[in-house]
């Protein structure tokens, strides 16, 4: 019990916890963003898709439990280490520091934590829930996505969220190797270039959803759909099972 | 040929522990751009003594780059802005006369100021007390080359070693952290035969040590790597998280059983 503590408690261990939550959560982002690449295909694909995930039973709640956890443990670890990081030098540099090699990503860790973390909850209770969105359709995520789009403003929140995303990614992307005491001189140089490309990649998958939509590549579909696993269906006079 | 050069100084004068401490302007005139950053300081503390004023306390001792007391921040860097250069091998010829100096001790929880830019560094001689050693039996002296260590392990450890414990990586540090410096204490002993015996519990204990002194988490910033006098690479970081982590999750002895506590 007391190695299992001395992982939790010490600033090394926390690290840690911190990089195995985030190695996790990093990964839900990939599958997300390729997942989410399917508007292109149409609302046939990802009306499927969404059916798809509801399928294998039990998959997606215990999905949801390890994101949680992973959410969970990621926010305890990036709370304590701030805390202690600010109690780590009381006094401030009155002439202030100045920074040699650090950049503008890992600086803001904590800030673009806090705001990816507000803009996931945002995103949830747009897309999932459909909380205030009077035309929500849980058999129909295509339209969900596409007419949320639509509303440039709702667009530009997801672009500049998913601007942010990006920063976090990429120091995260960067860090958690060395966090983990995964180095190796070898491929010492090749960790900011993975970061970078992985983060990029992402942020590119992401942003171009809102994009193609205010640009009008992208149109609602007045097609309906009805299957049992995503609920009820929307009105009378639909088939069920399509 | 030297060149003069006529500066502005603004160092911190603190008079004690628990005084208010604040940046005091002194002129300095006339400096030989040879004269080390020390001796320039040297000057000014002459003149001082000169007027009856307190001279400046700064610490320091080989002036050789080698012995890690003269760290002082100078224009918000740790050492100055010459890189893999102490503050005592630093010298005047990088500055421009007319420049204007800022001088301010380390700053953490873990270095107390004592007086004006010399601060306490106990923390990390605690850290090293903890588990930076081996631990042998004394008698008559080995054979050179007793033991057998293969090249890119003893060039690496050598690099562990160069530290001098000097806080530059901790005042450089965003958070304060002393992850460098505990780090290379444990690195350089790692990477050697005889460390292997003590190897998880002294990366345990100087973690612990570390954290108990009150010095901040590494988030990977970099900042201690590009202050270092010696250039120690952050991947000894890495190291010590990996051995800690394995020690943490894998151990097979319970340290507090076997220390009967």
């Amino acid at each position: 019990m007391d190695r299992a503590l001395t992982l939790r408690s010490t600033t090394v261990g926390t690290k840690a916890i911190m990089a195995v939550t985030g190695a996790v959560l990093f990964g839900f982002v990939v599958v997300h963003m390729l997942g989410n690449l399917q508007l292109w295909l149409g609302a046939q694909a990802m009306h499927d898709y969404a059916v798809s995930l509801r399928k294998i039973h039990g998959v997606l709640w215990i999905a949801r439990a390890v994101l949680l956890a992973s959410v969970l443990g990621h926010a305890w670890s990036a709370f304590t280490l701030v805390r202690r990081n600010a109690a780590a030098r009381p006094v401030p540099y009155k002439h202030a520091r100045r920074d040699q090699a650090t950049n503008y990503a890992a600086r803001t860790m904590p800030i673009t934590g806090v705001v990816v973390a507000l803009y996931i909850a945002y995103h949830i209770m747009h897309l999932t829930l459909g909380v205030g969105v009077a035309a929500h359709d849980p058999q129909n995520p295509y339209n969900n996505v596409v007419n949320g789009f639509s509303n440039p403003l709702i667009a530009v929140v997801y672009i500049v969220a998913n601007v942010l995303l990006s920063a976090h990614l990429f120091h995260g992307g960067y860090a958690w190797f060395n966090s983990l005491g995964l180095s190796n001189p070898r491929y010492a140089g090749m960790k900011r270039a993975f970061a970078m490309g992985l983060a990029g990649l992402i942020t590119l998958g992401n942003v171009a959803l809102p994009v193609s939509v205010l640009a009008g590549a992208v149109k609602p579909t007045t097609e309906t759909f009805c299957s049992p696993e995503l609920g009820p269906c929307a009105g009378p006079g639909v088939e069920p099972g399509r | 040929m030297s060149k003069k050069l006529n500066l502005t100084l603004h160092v911190w004068r603190q008079k004690g522990p628990t005084a208010a401490g604040d940046f005091v302007k002194y002129p300095a005139s006339g400096i030989d751009d040879h004269m080390s950053f020390l001796e320039m300081l040297d000057v000014v503390n002459e003149g001082l003594i000169e007027k009856g004023e307190d001279p400046i306390a700064f610490d320091h001792d080989c002036r050789e780059g080698i012995c890690g007391s003269c760290g002082v921040m100078i224009n918000g860097m740790a050492h100055g802005p010459r890189k893999a250069t102490t503050a005592c091998q630093l010298h005047m010829r990088v500055f421009h006369d007319g420049d204007e100096i800022w001088i301010e001790p380390w700053r953490a929880a873990a270095f107390p100021i004592i007086k004006d830019l010399i601060v306490d560094r106990g923390s990390l001689d605690r850290i090293v007390q903890s588990g930076g050693y081996v631990s042998v039996r004394t008698g008559a002296a080995r054979d050179a080359n007793n033991i057998a260590i293969p090249k890119d392990d003893a060039d690496l450890a050598m690099d562990a070693a160069q530290c001098i414990g000097c806080g530059a990586c901790v005042a450089a540090c965003p958070n304060a952290s002393a992850s460098l410096f505990t780090s290379a204490k444990i690195g350089h002993l790692a990477l050697l035969p005889q460390g292997g015996p003590e190897r998880e519990d002294r990366v345990r204990r100087m973690v612990l040590q570390h954290d108990a002194e009150l010095f901040g988490s590494c988030t990977q910033h970099g900042e201690c790597e590009a202050a270092c006098p010696k250039q120690i690479s952050i991947n000894f970081i890495a190291r010590m998280n990996a051995d800690f982590i394995k020690t943490a999750v894998t151990a097979n002895a319970d340290l507090k059983q076997r220390e009967g506590q």
